[in-house]
């Protein structure tokens, strides 16, 4: 009943949510017509979006952009990406202010780094300065060295509970719907 | 004070050479303590002289304050490879002034609480004083310092932990290869190392740990 044709699709290729209806007689049909209002998938429009500085490249003074940025070149002075997401490949090296929606660092990073959403921590990643952000991801083996700020504003009932009692402090994390603000590896 | 400074190669090598992935958890009185002092600070300044571990950064960033990571004994051993040195080995080409220079150096009273761990045990022996004294310095008066110290002559094979902090006054020890004991502190010493500060309370673990929470 539930064997593979060879015509069959790899399963990945089904993996996108695909509305069919229960009821539809023929399913065959309804598959083709959604995939044909199927809009992009959201992974390909990001590499299609994504910026891409290689590592023989050095760029001294500040950076800017708009868009998503792979920086594995050299740079010094300031980045500045704004809403968008940089993440500095394992040959990247920074000496500068970095400021961005979303923070990846495989690479070195000398500078203070604040991030309104996320900063990864890989394990390659060698990271001197200050972190500010709302969640951070460190892996086993990432070298940092500075401060960390995590921004939680937007949840200071939170904040106030932590600062009354030390044993409340795993039960409101626990119930929190996010869980912690950090991810853990 | 005793030591365990073996040369063979085959002995610096620690027990544990897996990627470090098993945890063992403890129940930690000292760390407890800790935890029940920190919460009566408000803008808390936290430092922590151990690996970076989420799980830690997690847990005192709930007070609200800031978290400062130091990962004192990489650096330390990062510090030896340049001077060309191996741990054990002369530690005259080792200038601690040049350590601190680039590490601890933060303003005078900046924190309200230091983890130290069990760093002193495994750091290099021309790094201890100076950082017991930097940390002196770092600290606020009425700070608190958490460290711990080995009381058992576990040889040289002993292996380096990394901390997390898992609730209140548990604790998740990591083992991480590539660091050996160095040392045995006894009581004397360990006050004679904190002999700045203004109160030692001492908590003896059931696996050979002396937990230490000292008040600047």
């Amino acid at each position: 009943m539930w064997k593979s044709r060879p015509d069959d699709k790899p399963a990945t290729e089904n993996l996108s949510p695909q509305p069919t209806p229960a009821t539809n007689p023929n399913p065959v049909s309804a598959v083709k017509e959604t995939r044909v209002a199927e809009p992009p998938r959201r992974n390909e429009v990001l590499r299609a979006e994504v910026g891409h500085i290689g590592k023989s490249v050095m760029i001294k003074g500040e950076l800017s952009g708009s868009e998503d940025l792979y920086f594995d070149g050299e740079a010094e002075g300031s980045v500045d990406l704004h809403e968008h997401t940089l993440t500095v490949g394992p040959n990247g090296r920074i000496r500068a202010t970095i400021v961005a929606r979303e923070i990846i660092v495989h690479g070195k990073v000398e500078g203070n780094v604040r991030a309104s959403e996320k900063v990864e921590l890989k394990k390659s990643c060698m990271l001197t300065g200050d972190i500010s952000t709302q969640r951070i991801v460190i892996e086993d083996g990432a070298f940092f060295k500075g401060a960390i700020d995590i921004q939680k504003d937007s949840r200071p009932e939170l904040r106030k509970a932590a600062t009354m009692s030390s044993s409340g402090i795993t039960a409101l994390v626990a119930s929190s719907p996010q869980g912690s603000f950090l991810e853990d590896k | 004070m005793r030591w365990f400074r073996g040369t063979d190669e085959a002995q610096a090598k620690p027990v544990i050479k897996s990627s470090g992935h098993q945890r063992i958890s403890r129940r930690s009185t000292g760390f407890g303590e800790f935890t029940r002092t920190l919460a009566s600070y408000t803008d808390l300044a936290v430092l922590d002289l151990g690996p970076t571990s989420s799980a830690n950064i997690s847990y005192l960033t709930q007070y609200g304050g800031r978290v400062y990571n130091e990962d004192i004994l990489r650096a330390a051993r990062e510090a030896l490879a340049v001077s060309g040195l191996k741990q054990g080995e002369s530690t005259e080409n080792l200038d601690p002034q040049k350590f601190f220079a680039e590490n601890l150096d933060h303003p005078e009273h900046r924190f309200d609480a230091i983890l130290c761990w069990d760093i002193p045990d495994y750091l290099h022996e021309a790094l201890v004083k100076p950082m017991v004294e930097r940390i002196s310095m770092v600290l606020k008066p009425g700070g608190v310092l958490l460290a711990f110290f080995h009381t058992k002559d576990a040889g040289p094979d002993s292996p380096y932990c990394r901390y997390h902090i898992a609730q209140g006054d548990v604790l998740e020890l990591e083992p991480v290869p590539g660091f050996r004991l160095q040392r045995i502190f006894n009581n004397r010493h360990i006050e004679n190392l904190f002999k700045e500060f203004s109160s030692l309370k001492f908590f003896l673990a059931r696996d050979n740990i002396r937990e230490v929470l000292a008040v600047r």
